[in-house]
């Protein structure tokens, strides 16, 4: 039988998807379900002076209302980071201080939608308002530095970056800012919450389900053995699902409280407010280089948005320390305290930004060195890691830009800025390198073969639309030799075998290695059943002589010899026979682990309106080895969109005055649509990693929409020789 | 005070008639989900800026969540239910997941609900065209590509659709 693994197979969930059959978290039928409707406040600063309920609580239908005057406690979780962490370290509805728009002080329970949502509008607040710390730029006095951020280095020296940069004979230095940013996944947060005595079932759109108990239950002060989680489908999520946040512990105590199962959904306007985003960023980068294009000193520093009350870094100055080759290295970063909810993980958090900073910095290193781009990439290329000094797992960069630039024709681009048209159309070319650290999270799985030749491989995982569930069933097919079919990958429950959160683009590495690993361990025990008794064709076959395929065990050579998993199980009268793995991830820190990609973008430019129009973008990626070429070009391909969305488009506005955000809606925060997107074609280059893990995976959720932000407004230069540092580039900076 | 005094509705689904006693708030989008069941249809974002909520009404693509329930009354509502006969997908469906138009699949049936939509308008042939009639259908896994190129194919299959 043929492999499935690297083939561009459809999705095994596909058929649910388009059929409308796939059940989200809100979507579960629940008996004698109540709504929850969350009230938000309106103020950024200050405290609740009166919170009055009394018209809320007779409207009908009501069943109760919740505020701070009447919760029960709840247990502050550290945010980010820790196991079972929250959002933000803010329990919901414990006291009446307000740090930030949209904090939940309160939540509306009635029979109804309708009747939740009118119950909310009449809760009467009257606040004490204090003036808002809003503005970064004003407020960077109260910035403070970070030495870490949870294990992540931030602050880090090699050689002397500052003196070598002082007399560096060509410098680059320049200021790049981007702004808030929200994730937006189609699907609001959801959750259901369901009591049984003392037992909690939540139904609820998280990329951690463990995550999600651990939190849930210590939040609650319950033992978390008391709650489940489950997830089985989830409407995208982008980091804004991986916390836990107010909605759910608010469906928990309204369940407990009112004797009834309870489901909040969440508004899109709430989305803006009580899930997160990514922080703005103002980076300085720094680069000497020698006339020959030899860098020799790199100062990457800058600062983020944090909240009044945690503390979260955008760690945008990762890619800083491992992509050029250069011996005097600075980074540092601070954070700057505002009244804005705490920001949270978003697509390659830190990668994205940072990587706009950095690529743009070399492209204007370039056009100072009259340079190609590319030449001046690979005469700082990295041969070992730069901060860490050893060597990569794998590195097929130079095959990446050799490979995408000949896919995309850079060598018909003419370098001089402005100088290629089309009719009265500004042609821009550019490019930028992407990379991304590769994550691997312990995890563990359970494969089970039944009598009748059916297989179900369980991971208490998330798919939330990665191609997990997919690629999942891939890899226990090809072990046990049996078609995809047959196998069904089990995830979202925490009833199940204990698996890490969907992020870090650690999924197809962290869960393909248990589950890889428990399919071997359970053919291995057929394998085993098989060699020991005499009624089995395989009887005293050795185990390396034996190979699986066509649902079948045989000797290698001669199928004939073989039989069914069936008729093994038959004779040893098994219902069915199982295995598990726990598979950790290697301590070793010999290599240094990323996956690696090159962008080229080409941009027609209206010179009197300033609008970008992309017409072509080309890349090339080189992520280990790739499970599911389709699966895996849509994780590329869609990260390389929601990147062109950070360049052109997005950006959350907040009212200085108020801390409101002024665009909290789909028609205002702009992302990208089906006429914004120009062909994207996305190529990959083979790669045998054999250090990171046994199937050989480094990860490419995230790698794609790194680097793409600096290749589109480098390609903007190009046509323009105007040089955006500041996203996302309207026609405004344009003109 | 706002009247929340419910409704006697009759709505048909998927050529299936629903009795409903509904506050005349319900939107039509809600009917679907809260009150029939039928929850293939998604809610993005409530305002008709998502798309995610199409369906058919009289064979015309609109945003269900824009319009309430009680002005459905004789009309022929098709959701993303009806689309597939049994084991058979409808073109439509089968070509998203061959083009891998989805990925997490919750603007999905939205997407799909509008390019079936599409087809009966008078489909464009041009890539151009075919974005700008799929626009008020936002993907953020943005899966734009896999979404023309499936709308494409049945296009081109079935020509007189």
């Amino acid at each position: 039988m043929n492999k499935t693994i690297g083939k561009p197979i459809n999705r095994v969930d596909g058929r649910l998807k388009v059929t409308g059959e796939a059940k989200y978290s809100g979507e579960i039928p629940l008996e004698n379900i109540a709504y929850g409707v969350i009230i938000t406040s309106t103020i950024a600063r200050g405290r609740i002076k009166h919170i009055n309920t009394s018209v809320a609580e007779k409207s009908p239908g009501v069943i109760g209302i919740i505020t701070h005057l009447d919760a029960p406690k709840l247990y502050a979780r550290p945010n980010f980071g820790h196991e079972g962490a929250a959002g933000e370290k803010l329990a919901p509805l414990q006291n009446s201080t307000i740090y930030y728009s949209g904090q939940a002080i309160g939540v509306a329970i009635a029979d109804t939608l309708e009747r939740a949502t009118y119950a909310a509008s009449l809760v009467k607040v009257d606040y004490v308002v204090e003036t808002p710390l809003t503005e970064m730029g004003k407020e960077r006095d109260r910035a403070y530095p970070i030495e870490k951020f949870v294990e992540f280095t931030v602050e880090f020296a090699l050689g002397d970056a500052d003196a070598e940069f002082a007399k560096a004979e060509v410098k680059i230095e320049a200021t790049y800012t981007t702004p808030t940013e929200h994730h937006n996944p189609m699907e609001p947060h959801a959750t259901a919450a369901v009591w049984e005595g003392e037992n909690l079932t939540v139904y609820d759109s998280t990329q951690y389900i463990f995550g999600m108990r651990e939190g849930l239950a210590k939040m609650l002060g319950i033992p978390h053995a008391n709650v489940r989680v489950l997830c089985k489908f989830i409407g995208g999520s982008f980091g804004c699902k991986y916390g836990l946040w107010a909605h759910t512990p608010l469906a928990a105590i309204a369940a407990r409280q009112f004797r009834r199962p309870v489901k909040i959904v969440l508004t899109r306007e709430q989305m803006f407010g009580l899930v997160g985003h990514r922080s703005e960023t103002e980076q300085q980068i720094k680069l000497g280089a020698t006339p020959e294009g030899r860098l020799t000193a790199l100062i990457h520093q800058g600062i983020s948005q944090t909240s009044i009350f945690d503390e979260f870094v955008e760690t945008f100055t990762t890619t800083s320390r491992t992509m050029y080759a250069v011996p005097n290295l600075r980074t540092a970063q601070s954070v700057v305290p505002l009244n804005k909810g705490t920001p949270t993980i978003m697509r390659a958090p830190g990668e994205s930004v940072g990587t706009f900073a950095l690529e743009s910095a070399m492209d204007e290193l370039a056009w100072a060195l009259k340079l190609d781009p590319i030449e001046l990439r690979l005469r700082n290329y990295a041969e070992v890691h730069p901060a860490r000094q050893v060597p990569w797992s794998s590195k097929s960069l130079k095959e990446c830009y050799a490979l995408a630039a000949e896919k995309f024709g850079w060598s018909r681009r003419t370098p001089e800025p402005g100088s290629m048209r089309d009719d009265r159309y500004l042609i821009g070319m550019g490019m930028a390198s992407a990379c991304f650290p590769m994550e691997h999270f312990p995890a563990s799985a359970i494969a089970r073969i039944f009598a009748d030749g059916s297989v179900v491989v369980q991971s208490g995982s998330q798919e939330i639309g990665t191609g997990t569930a997919t690629v999942m069933a891939q890899l226990t097919a090809d072990m046990l030799g049996v078609p995809v079919e047959k196998v069904r990958f089990e995830f979202g429950d925490t009833e199940l075998a204990r698996s890490p959160g969907t992020v870090g683009s650690g999924t197809a590495a962290s869960v393909g290695t248990a589950v890889h690993g428990a399919a071997k361990a359970v053919r291995a025990k057929v394998v085993a059943l098989a060699q020991k008794d005499p009624n089995s064709p395989l009887y005293g076959v050795p185990e390396p002589d034996i190979e699986t395929s066509q649902e079948r065990i045989f000797v290698k050579n001669n199928s004939a010899k073989g039989e069914t998993y069936q008729a093994v199980l038959a004779r040893h009268n098994l219902e069915y026979i199982d295995a598990n793995f726990d598979a950790k991830p290697e301590e070793e820190e010999e290599f240094a682990k990323c996956s690696f990609g090159a962008h080229f973008v080409e941009v027609r430019v209206d010179p009197e309106l300033g609008e970008v129009r992309l017409t072509r973008v080309v890349g090339a990626f080189a992520a280990g080895r790739i499970l599911n070429e389709k699966t895996a070009r849509s994780q590329i391909s869609g990260a390389t969109i929601m990147g062109i969305g950070m360049a052109l488009h997005e950006e959350t506005i907040t009212d200085p005055h108020t801390g409101r955000i002024v665009n909290d809606n789909l028609a205002e925060y702009h992302l990208p649509v089906n006429a914004d997107i120009p062909p994207i074609d996305i190529y990959f280059i083979d790669e045998v990693d054999t250090h990171v893990n046994p199937i050989g995976v480094k990860g490419a959720g995230e790698v794609g929409i790194t680097g793409i932000i600096a290749a589109i407004a480098n390609a903007i230069y190009h046509a323009t020789g105007k040089r955006i540092r500041d996203l996302p580039i309207t026609p405004d900076k344009l003109l | 005070m706002v009247n929340s005094d419910n409704l006697n509705l009759l709505l048909k689904v998927n050529g299936t008639q629903h009795t409903l006693q509904i506050d005349p708030r319900v939107t039509l989008l809600d009917a679907l989900r809260e009150k029939i069941g039928l929850t293939g249809t998604k809610k993005g974002c409530d305002r008709g800026q998502c798309g995610a909520c199409t369906v058919l009404v009289d064979g015309r693509r609109i945003n269900s969540c824009l319009t309430l329930a009680v002005m459905y009354q004789e009309t022929e509502i098709t959701t993303i239910e009806e689309l597939a006969k049994g084991d058979e997908l409808h073109p439509m469906q089968a070509a998203f997941i061959k083009h891998d138009g989805f990925q997490c699949g919750y603007c999905t049936p939205g997407q799909i609900m509008s390019a079936v939509g599409l087809l009966a308008e008078g489909c464009p042939s041009d890539d151009a065209e075919i974005k700008e009639c799929m626009s008020g259908n936002i993907c953020r896994c943005s899966a734009y590509p896999g979404i023309v190129a499936a709308i494409q194919e049945v296009r081109q299959m079935q020509p007189n659709l």
